[in-house]
């Protein structure tokens, strides 16, 4: 009888190798494809970060599985959150997953995007990122190795093959719960400032 | 029967270019000590980006952008024939020579251009003046030595050129094929040419706000033009082709060798790279076209 993590492990696992997954032939095959083809947007949003270089050259080599950076939003599949996330940067990654095109899914590394972690009681970070946008797999560890980030890949493309990695279509369902609570702490205007806004917004043209 | 032709010259530069472009993403792996994706890598990302939804527009000269590079680069394909012997895959090339194709292979860009001013993205219009800037100076020592083959073959068709080689033109004029491969380098995208598309630097670059499937029709167009491209070097320089597999054999021998430099060499930023090929490249191309047609 295995107890602790392991046992937590073993549930994660269950979970995806159950078998319960009705999707058409098309759907099938284009979710295979999804799947081999995996674009990360290369953004730096925490700590973590500096694990995403190793993972993506040539010590881990990601690229052997299908995953590889990509420079813009606009040609992104995955976004990483990596790590704790002040409110100033909750507003860069909640206009850059907008910007993103469906299908798109959210990967989160370490304890902070679970629940704070060491910056639970910070004044400027937020605790659950699961409250402010949907994420589709999480890697646990502080700071997670390279290799459980590729684990965490390996288990995101499972779900993406068998249809279940749907966050994007629940951030559109629950849009109004993501934005009340967006809005509780970034203020009405949850889009970052531009250095353009001046005359854009109040007090300019 | 032309129409076969055509589908069937299309069919095989799409495989092709698909394949060399995955071979070029795993041999550059191998240069860098990693495995590399699978060579079919790049063909399941260009299906993957056409399964993708839209959620951006730009007017209509966005979405026409990348049916001009299409149909720039499929032009281009038509109009060089894969063969130089026999009557088949001659594709359009009795209607067009040489100067059509060389006006072709600069649609791409322009296409490019106006499709990326049409969008406004700051990054895209750096990649594009980057490249048009560049394009200029490739073109020079290029379409010298192209010049330089037509006087001396007395011909500006495709097959006559590629017919009328005793040895092959690279060996025969190595000064114009030296010019001609450094701009060759360029057109690939390949380092030390390759600022207009640098990654880290202005992020992707003319495609940085393509997404879903413009950037699957370029993915695709990249693949049909690098091959038609290859097939016109091989055509011009390495004594044409008369089977399948003397033509897959000179190209990607030319394919390898234009990576392998790629990998080999650091970048040049825009002013460096444009300086650098009208002096040398350029320079090297006029002495060969004085040698070539001296007498």
């Amino acid at each position: 009888m295995e107890t602790g993590f392991l046992q937590e492990q073993k549930v994660l696992e269950g979970d995806l190798n159950s078998e319960n997954s009705h999707q058409n032939s098309v759907d099938f095959l284009m979710n295979w494809f999804r799947k081999q083809s995996i674009f990360v947007l290369a953004y730096g949003t925490g700590c973590g970060a500096i694990e995403m270089p190793p993972t993506f050259t040539s010590r881990y080599d990601a690229e052997r599985l299908g995953i590889r950076g990509a420079a813009t939003p606009r040609q992104a599949d995955v976004i990483i959150v990596s790590g704790y996330c002040s409110y100033k940067t909750l507003r860069r990654i909640i206009r850059t997953y907008e910007q993103m095109s469906n299908p798109k899914y959210l990967l989160a590394l370490g304890s902070c995007t679970v629940n704070g972690g060491m910056y639970w009681d910070s004044y400027n970070t937020i605790k659950k990122l699961e409250d402010y946008l949907p994420v589709d797999m999480y890697v646990n560890g502080c700071m997670p190795r390279p290799e459980s980030i590729l684990e965490g890949f390996i288990a995101l493309q499972k779900e993406i093959g068998e249809g279940k990695a749907s966050s994007w279509q629940k951030y559109e369902e629950n849009y109004e719960f993501y934005r009340k609570n967006q809005e509780a702490v970034l203020g009405k205007k949850v889009e970052p400032s531009y250095e353009a806004d001046w005359y854009l917004y109040e007090g300019g043209l | 029967m032309i129409l076969f032709d055509l589908l069937f010259m299309l069919l095989v530069a799409y495989i092709t270019g698909f394949l060399y472009y995955g071979l070029y993403r795993n041999i550059t792996a191998r240069f860098q000590r990693r495995l590399g994706p699978p060579v079919w890598q790049s063909f399941l990302d260009s299906i993957k980006f056409f399964s993708k939804e839209e959620s951006i527009s730009h007017g209509w000269m966005f979405y026409l952008g990348p049916v001009i590079m299409m149909s720039g680069a499929i032009m281009t394909l038509f109009f060089i024939p894969l063969f130089h012997t026999g009557e088949s895959f001659k594709g359009l090339s009795s209607y067009g020579n040489l100067f059509l194709v060389l006006y072709l292979l600069v649609l791409g860009a322009l296409g490019n251009a106006l499709a990326v001013g049409a969008s406004g993205n700051p990054f895209g219009v750096m990649g594009v003046t980057r490249g048009l800037s560049r394009l200029f100076a490739l073109e020079l020592p290029f379409y010298i030595s192209v010049i330089a083959l037509i006087s001396v073959s007395g011909s500006a068709d495709i097959v006559c050129i590629a017919a009328s080689q005793t040895e092959w033109n690279a060996f025969a004029y190595p000064l114009l094929f030296i010019a001609a491969l450094f701009s060759f380098v360029g057109m690939m995208g390949q380092a030390p040419f390759d600022v207009v598309g640098a990654p880290v630097e202005v992020y992707s670059g003319p495609a940085s706000e393509f997404s879903g499937k413009f950037l699957a029709l370029l993915m695709s167009q990249s693949a049909i033009f690098t091959f038609a491209k290859l097939v016109l070097m091989v055509h011009l320089f390495l004594g044409g082709a008369s089977g399948f597999v003397e033509l897959l054999a000179k190209s990607f021998g030319l394919f390898l060798f234009v990576i392998a430099f790629g990998a080999m060499y650091g970048r040049f930023k825009t002013p460096q790279s444009i300086d650098f090929l009208l002096k040398v490249p350029t320079s090297i191309a006029i002495v060969g076209l004085i040698l070539a047609t001296w007498s």
